[in-house]
């Protein structure tokens, strides 16, 4: 496993500055196992994209890695899941949120102005009028959306396209500066030329983020991602960099979802 | 059968229009008819003055003082505690917990709670239990909140109104899409701060709907307030929350029933109700350009 992570990615070095990992990962509902023991490791400086059918546990995953799925109090999660080789759950949770940062597969922008919307991660820790311009506007150009939003910082946030809305959404994230950045399908309800700039602002993004991409859309992952994983009810079926997983891949079951026969 | 369609169609509506009409005419008949016979009496001697000559003369002004202030403690202790409640309901506690529906269909039931009963339990429990504990606690057994006082009559008000601020405060929480919420924690929000920053601002229209309602069911009530507060004839104005004070409803059903001289008392009685109609009025016109004020100050708000 480890020989062929530290080849998938093009820079050896970078692949040591292992994000997140998890070990065992293990999620059921009512009896019913959501995941079936995940193990994988997102580095910093690459994209990781997890594809598979409906159901096959990709959002689950994505929100135990920053503790949303406790909210569901349904889950019983069990496993290891490490930020920066310590367990997520040694750390306050708020904090830990802030350091893995998540956008939702549709934009959901507070309603607020887009500058409060920026803002709102930051001023948690301080007074709920301070400024913040320099991180707003360091969050808003890494989107991709600071020319068309530096003079409409102060309209609210639902006056804004379904495009301009999920980068806003991602830009709320990076405003965090966060160490690794989860996304669940963040493109499902956008035109090709949103779709895009975000996948343009994740590849920009990548040499200071371990990023993971949940998608529904296989072209996307062979074209936005570094590796992908392959996931099908609860399981890891398998891991490669793109080159290999979309040419040659091991499982039929594999093979037959990125052929299109299924989900 | 397109035809039959558009007669039961047509009838249908016809039904509606005249259902609403029906409502628009005894609304009218009703305030025109108090209008009418009250407005001749009312002059500034009439709102100013303490009644005179065994309720024959003199003016309301202690009644609409009193009504007034009973009214504001009422809103003072009915939101917190309504909207605290609510929040607890739908935010904290678990969902589908046994405790929380228990509690809501007890807030759904005291709804149903005859004024009345609400009026001697204010008696039981505010004056004889708590006033009179109060009393031996801190007055050495000399009566001072162990009577009716506007202030039991106004937390007795605040119970009979407290589900319209629970039930209004949660509708309002529901309508806020749970995707708000998860992006508030997404983002390093504690519960509390979800709660301050996403949440109550959202609802603050809605809580003060709920805040409306209790003001316009409370100024109008009477039963709860005959025996825990009000005072048949006061012309001194309350000036702590242990005194008496005079009510309009209250005032109303006094000179209705109790009258000397009910020709005598006519005039001034459909004065005292179309003063007790506009100070509702009044009140609620008012919370309703505060809650304008406050979304206004929230334009992004909904």
């Amino acid at each position: 496993m480890d020989g062929r992570q530290s080849g998938a990615s093009e820079n050896a070095g970078l692949s040591n500055d292992i994000r997140i990992k998890t070990d065992n990962l293990r999620v059921s509902t009512a009896g019913v196992e959501i995941l079936k023991g995940i193990s994988l490791e997102a580095p910093r400086g690459q994209i990781l994209s997890i594809i598979g059918p409906a159901g096959a546990g990709k959002t689950t995953f994505l929100r135990c890695l920053n503790r949303m799925a406790e909210l569901d109090v349904d889950l019983e999660v069990s496993g290891r899941i490490l930020l920066d080789g310590r367990s997520v759950y040694d750390s306050n949770v708020a904090m830990l949120r802030r350091q893995v940062g998540m956008v939702f597969s549709v934009p959901i922008p507070l309603p607020m102005t887009v500058y409060e919307n920026l803002a709102f991660g930051l001023r948690l820790n301080s007074g709920s009028r301070d400024r913040y311009d320099d991180r707003v506007e360091k969050a808003l150009r890494a989107a991709y959306l600071w020319d068309e939003m530096k003079d409409r910082l102060n309209e609210p946030a639902r006056n804004l396209s379904g495009g301009q809305q999920q980068r806003l959404c991602l830009a709320r994230t990076l405003a965090l500066e966060p160490r690794v950045l989860l996304l669940d399908e963040p493109c499902s309800g956008l035109d090709p030329i949103s779709t895009a700039r975000i996948e343009e602002a994740l590849r920009q993004l990548k040499s200071d983020l371990a990023i993971i991409l949940v998608t529904n859309n296989v072209k996307q992952a062979a074209r936005a991602s570094d590796r992908t994983a392959f996931f099908f009810f609860g399981e890891l079926i398998e891991l490669e960099p793109i080159e290999i997983l979309f040419t040659t891949p091991r499982d039929p079951r594999t093979a037959d979802y990125i052929s299109g026969r299924f989900g | 059968m397109l035809e039959r369609a558009k007669v039961v169609g047509g009838i249908f509506q016809f039904i509606c229009i005249l259902a609403c009409l029906i409502i628009i005419a005894m609304l009218a008949i009703i305030l025109g008819d108090i209008l009418i016979h009250g407005a001749g009496s009312i002059s500034l001697e009439f709102l100013t003055q303490a009644p005179e000559a065994g309720m024959t003369g003199g003016g309301i002004f202690p009644a609409i003082f009193g009504t007034f202030a009973l009214v504001v403690l009422m809103t003072v202790a009915v939101i917190p505690l309504g909207v605290a409640t609510a929040i607890y309901m739908h935010e904290y506690a678990p969902k589908r917990s046994r405790t929380v529906q228990l509690v809501r269909l007890a807030i759904q039931n005291l709804a149903g709670v005859p004024a009345i009963v609400f009026g001697l339990f204010g008696l039981g429990f505010f004056i004889e239990f708590v006033g009179r504990g109060i009393d031996h606690a801190l007055y050495g057994g000399e009566l001072v909140y162990g009577q009716p006082a506007i202030i039991w009559a106004s937390l007795t008000l605040a119970l009979l109104t407290m589900p319209t601020v629970v039930v209004a405060t949660e509708e309002a929480l529901r309508a806020i899409p749970q995707s708000y919420r998860e992006v508030a924690y997404s983002l390093g929000a504690t519960r509390w701060q979800m709660i301050r920053r996403v949440v109550l601002p959202q609802a603050v229209g809605g809580i003060l709907t709920g805040g409306i309602l209790a003001v316009s069911r409370g100024s109008g009530e009477v039963a709860p307030v005959m025996f825990t507060g009000a005072a048949y004839f006061l012309p001194e104005l309350p000036g702590k929350l242990s005194d008496q004070f005079m009510e309009l409803g209250y005032h109303v059903y006094v000179m209705t029933t109790q009258s000397p001289d009910v020709e005598a008392t006519k005039p001034l009685l459909y004065a005292t109700v179309l003063v007790l109609l506009s100070l509702t009025f009044l009140l609620n016109f008012s919370a309703i350009i505060i809650r304008a004020q406050i979304r206004k100050r929230l334009r992004y708000g909904r």
